[in-house]
């Protein structure tokens, strides 16, 4: 990290240095109030903190009115399936709105952009409709069925990346007897794989995160995801189990901060910055 | 040499037609998923639809009633009081943020990554928590408030606290206007700071004189897309207050959502899904046209 960035003249001082870490805690402290509260001792318990992490998150996995291993199982295979889907779709997607020039290409990729600003909640009643006379209402599948169709957002990342891969590339495939298909699988996707895992990245966390559309098309308890049935632990029999309620809400954003511990660059680099280059 | 790709243009049926098959799952995505559900909603919403009959053609009558409904009135002032406190809270605290973690400071690199983090959360997730820290019997804040002599107001349980409440716990989300500010700032020419500074200028006066205009773009970005996001708060008030107390936190999205999944008022729905679109526009009209206004008078 280079020490020495823009703005800084004479206010690398002890007082920045206090606001900024100051904001860090803040915004930490929420996510460390959670698991603080996560290890609360159930009432009679006199267990130690790590005994009572233990007594809370077996709880919470053998809940009897709610059933987090279902629940998780929803959503990996939510995840899964969508994200397969959407990085394939929006790749040959942007393929063709990238690297093959055609008539009427600008205007599809306008239109693209125009519905990156239809705020979601609009269509969802319509929406549900659609899978209901698809015969989908009561499955898992309206819930990522539509990504094997692609995405807006990541149509958009992945034409901004094959853009800046050099042109002479595909010529040369196809002087070497490429088809536009092998241009596609053996030049541009090989050199595309950042763009790809970003991609795919963004997919599994909006899946990950969906509420809306997991409580608008899923009616039965066996098909709840993480977000919908965090709800059950909710007031149970009177007062909420706040150790409980914490500890299930633990559990669901754990493995989104796992992935975006591990893979921060392309998380922060993909993130809105790239949108603004064009 | 051009490729094959460049031939004539791609103006031959064939490469229109190569083209268009490259497009096509997006195209037939956005034909099934966008388009269809759009016309059959802007249908629905001219129409009568329990969900349990066949739709019945009334005109304009949905939009009238909307008129009149006091539930979609309190709803409408609150998401237009939300998306004001959020946008305006959310900018300031951003551009304030930005600029503090690109001075190159010890630790930024870690702060940079707390920042974003709670934008990655559910947001079923995120309510949760903070339906805790905002718990007015045992809950951290409450706790914290009384430590320290303080009395804690009801943040959610009072009509006068839950919205600005709600509006608050949005903040936490404000990281990725955070990291796009900051990878602005980066693109600012070090020489007019380094001009700034021979003119005497200081820190606060370098930032409202070079930082704010010279990333004026990421910032009318980021104002955009934060009044439409800002609009369509849902899963907050829904998990948290739903909508209370005395209808304090009834948003649009979620009168949607009722009128057409709980009350079972489908055309109702769609016709005030399609006001809340307009609202949406024409706010985002507004920003665009006092952007413009703002960059006419700072160059004159």
């Amino acid at each position: 990290m280079p020490r020495d960035r823009r703005d800084n003249t004479g206010g690398r001082g002890a007082w920045p240095t206090l606001v900024l870490w100051l904001c860090g805690a803040a915004f930490a402290l929420p996510l460390v109030w959670m698991v603080a509260g996560s290890v609360r001792p159930a009432p009679g318990s006199s267990a130690g903190v790590l005994g009572r992490a233990a007594e809370n998150y077996a709880a919470v996995w053998a809940d009897p009115t709610a059933n987090f291993p279902r629940y998780l199982r929803n959503s990996l295979l939510i995840a899964g399936a969508s994200t397969l889907g959407m990085v394939a779709a929006s790749a040959v997607t942007a393929f063709g709105l990238s690297r093959l020039c055609w008539r009427g290409r600008d205007a599809v990729f306008l239109v693209l952009l125009a519905t990156l600003m239809i705020p979601g909640p609009v269509l969802v009643a319509p929406q549900y409709l659609l899978m209901r006379e698809l015969g989908l209402i009561g499955t898992l599948a309206p819930l990522w069925l539509p990504a094997w169709f692609g995405g807006a957002f990541s149509v958009f990342l992945l034409r901004q990346f094959f853009l800046t891969i050099p042109r002479d590339l595909d010529e040369a495939a196809r002087l070497d007897g490429c088809s536009t298909f092998g241009v596609f699988w053996r030049v541009v996707l090989p050199l595309s794989k950042p763009a790809l895992a970003s991609a795919a990245l963004f997919q599994v966390v909006a899946s990950w995160n969906d509420f809306l559309g997991p409580l608008v098309f899923l009616n039965h308890r066996e098909l709840y995801t993480l977000p919908l049935g965090l709800q059950q632990y909710q007031s149970q029999h009177g007062g909420t189990p706040w150790n409980l309620v914490m500890a299930a809400t633990t559990l669901t954003v754990l493995p989104v901060m796992a992935i975006y511990a591990l893979t921060r660059r392309w998380f922060v680099e993909g993130s809105g910055a790239e949108g603004l280059k064009e | 040499m051009r490729g094959p790709a460049h031939a004539s243009d791609g103006r031959t049926p064939r490469e229109v037609a190569r083209g268009l098959l490259w497009a096509s799952p997006w195209l037939v995505g956005f034909a099934i998923f966008t388009a269809v559900p759009a016309v059959l909603s802007l249908w629905f919403s001219l129409t009568d639809y329990s969900l349990l009959e066949r739709p019945v053609f009334v005109g304009l009558a949905n939009y009238r009633e909307l008129a009149a409904d006091p539930v979609v009135r309190a709803a409408t002032r609150n998401t237009l009081a939300y998306a004001a406190m959020a946008v305006v809270g959310g900018t300031a605290l951003s551009l304030v943020l930005a600029p503090l973690l690109e001075r190159g400071l010890r630790g930024s690199g870690l702060v940079r990554a707390i920042v974003f983090a709670p934008t990655l959360a559910p947001p079923a997730s995120a309510a949760m928590v903070w339906l805790w820290l905002y718990n007015p019997g045992d809950g951290p804040l409450a706790r914290g408030l009384r430590a320290v002599g303080a009395s804690s107001p009801n943040f959610l349980g009072d009509a006068r606290w839950a919205l600005p409440s709600l509006a608050f716990m949005g903040l936490w989300s404000v990281g990725s206007a955070v990291v796009v500010y900051s990878a602005a700032i980066r693109g600012v020419p070090r020489a007019v700071y380094e001009a700034a500074e021979v003119d005497g200028a200081g820190p606060v006066s370098r930032w409202w004189h070079v930082t704010i205009p010279g990333i004026a773009p990421a910032v009318l970005f980021n104002v955009v897309m934060a009044v439409i996001w800002s609009l369509q708060l849902f899963a907050a008030p829904l998990i948290m207050t739903r909508g209370g107390p005395a209808l304090s936190t009834h948003t649009v999205s979620m009168s949607v959502y009722l009128n057409a999944f709980v009350y079972g008022r489908m055309g109702y729905a769609c016709a005030l899904a399609w006001v809340q679109l307009l609202i949406t526009l024409a706010l985002t009209i507004l920003v665009l046209a006092l952007a413009r206004r703002a960059v006419v008078y700072r160059a004159g």
